[in-house]
């Protein structure tokens, strides 16, 4: 058993991602059994091709929300959600042209759970996906065997928080409590974890791969696997 | 309830966890009757001893450098939101109080994290400032910051995203280090939400800049001149010897502004103690 499995405790405090509660409403042409499987490899290029695997999920998401805008989307919104869309494009271009012929094929994306005439619907979906990203961004860093793609990762997965806290203030924007979860209890860990203080307080969650990818496979048509990786 | 339920569940994450601590089992059996009889604030202290025993960890010189680095940041965010919370009229009730609030508390828990990790070997926060109390007008740069909320955003917008560069300048050197450097992203990361937020709070202040967002484009997109060194490098659109702006788009190739806004750059240590040194940081 290695040092991560310690990790696994550590951060299991946290209680992440609406995108996880929406995981019943599967269509069967995404059922894992019947999806072909591809690994995202080892070392270095697997972990980037797992980022571009994460930013290819990303940038499809929202092309698909300006595209087709949900009822009643504002300008701020629309402004915020376009400039979003732009950067996880050039975040999938980047990892695309630094992997190369080592690049994962074109993902094709399957958002058939997400409403996206629905404000609330979008948001919470937008805020599921950057949550994760930066989840996984997090976790998976400490593999990362080259500086410069660790330094990489450490320039994207800011601008992922960025996005997050961005689109959490948006959902917030005219309620009772506006302001109040770009860095809750959802994604940052609790004083207390059963009752005792947690020494992670105030610390942002992070996921193995093995722990994100069961909830990228929900939104993509093949099966995503890094099995060279925890 | 205590700490052997932390253990448990630690076994349940790790089942040669009993196996790998056997030899200092004696250490642990102390641990655990101290952890029975101490506060429940203590216990962080029982867990990094714990994770010492258990994993034989060490900080090299590098990483507790590394780590007093950040500290003296948190310290100095910590100490200017408190003082922020504290100062009549200025942070206004509602949105900006929540926000402000949120922030003040996990910058504070920063410190904690960090002291804790250290132990011995932190740095004291009177050795900052003058005695421990800084001068947030940066020696007159920002003399209104107690007494004008809009400056005061200003300076957290700088605090932040350069907290943001800090961390980010820091990672190469935690390289393969899974504990310190996993903890160093998780909060580098809050430290980013906080800026996203900073920054959407300016946007809706009449007086703000009127083209803020909550990413930043460019170099100094904060409309403040004095924050003009804290973004020096921001402009960058090459990264790994690709120029981001020649790569495809949806229509044509990627925009300047995009190019600098996905990517957020890092700052060298020295770079950042000369931007926080008018405040008082050691």
């Amino acid at each position: 058993m290695e040092r991560r499995a310690f990790f696994k405790y550590a951060g299991a405090g946290v209680a992440i991602l609406g995108l996880a509660g929406s995981s019943c409403k599967k269509s069967a042409d995404n059922n894992p059994a019947k999806k072909s499987t591809i690994d995202v490899g080892s070392g270095d290029t697997g972990i980037l091709n797992y980022a571009y695997a994460l930013e290819q999920l990303e940038a499809a998401f929202y092309t698909q929300v300006i595209a087709t805008p949900y009822t009643g989307i504002t300008a701020a919104e629309t402004a915020i959600l376009t400039d979003i869309r732009d950067h996880e494009i050039a975040h999938r271009a980047f990892y695309k042209a630094a992997l190369g012929s080592g690049a994962l094929a074109a993902l094709v994306t399957d958002f058939s759970q997400i409403n996206f005439a629905d404000r609330t619907n979008v948001l919470d979906a937008a805020k599921g996906f950057e949550d994760l990203g930066v989840a996984a961004y997090n976790g998976v860093a400490y593999l990362i065997q080259d500086a410069v793609n660790l330094t990489i990762a450490g320039k994207i997965v800011s601008v992922e928080a960025r996005h997050s806290a961005a689109i959490r203030n948006l959902s917030t924007t005219g309620t009772a409590s506006p302001f109040s979860t770009f860095a809750d209890a959802t994604v940052i860990q609790p004083s207390t974890l059963n009752n005792v203080a947690n020494p992670y307080n105030g610390l942002e969650a992070w996921r193995l791969p093995s722990q994100v990818l069961p909830t990228v496979n929900q939104y993509i048509t093949v099966n995503l696997t890094a099995t060279k990786l925890p | 309830m205590n700490i052997f339920n932390i253990l448990e569940e630690i076994e349940k994450a790790d089942p040669d966890f009993h196996d790998r601590i056997n030899p200092r089992r004696a250490a642990i059996k102390n641990i655990t009757n101290f952890g029975s009889k101490i506060a429940v604030t203590a216990l962080p202290f029982a867990m990094r001893t714990i994770f010492q025993k258990a994993y034989g960890q060490t900080l090299p010189q590098s990483v507790t450098n590394i780590l007093n680095f950040a500290l003296k940041l948190e310290f100095l965010e910590s100490a200017f939101y408190t003082q922020g919370l504290a100062a009549k009229s200025l942070v206004p009730t509602g949105g900006d109080t929540t926000a402000i609030t949120t922030m003040s508390t996990q910058e504070k828990a920063h410190v904690v994290f960090l002291q804790t990790t250290l132990g011995s070997s932190a740095i004291l926060q009177t050795t900052q400032g003058t005695n421990g109390t800084y001068d947030f007008t940066a020696g007159g740069l920002f003399p209104t910051v107690f007494t004008n909320y809009d400056t005061f955003l200003a300076v957290a917008n700088g605090f932040e995203d350069t907290g943001v560069r800090a961390y980010k300048g820091q990672v190469p050197g935690l390289i393969g280090n899974q504990t310190v450097l996993t903890a160093a992203l998780s909060i580098h990361s809050v430290e980013a939400r906080h800026a996203a937020t900073i920054r959407q709070l300016r946007s809706l202040r009449p007086a703000g800049p009127a083209t803020i967002k909550p990413w930043i484009t460019g170099a100094n997109d904060t409309g403040n001149a004095n924050l003009f060194n804290n973004y020096v490098g921001e402009d960058n659109v090459i990264q790994d010897n690709i120029t981001i702006t020649s790569l495809n788009a949806l229509n044509g190739t990627v925009a300047v502004n995009t190019a600098t806004e996905a990517f957020d750059e890092p700052l060298t240590l020295a770079q950042v103690l000369s931007l926080v040194a008018p405040f008082g940081v050691k």
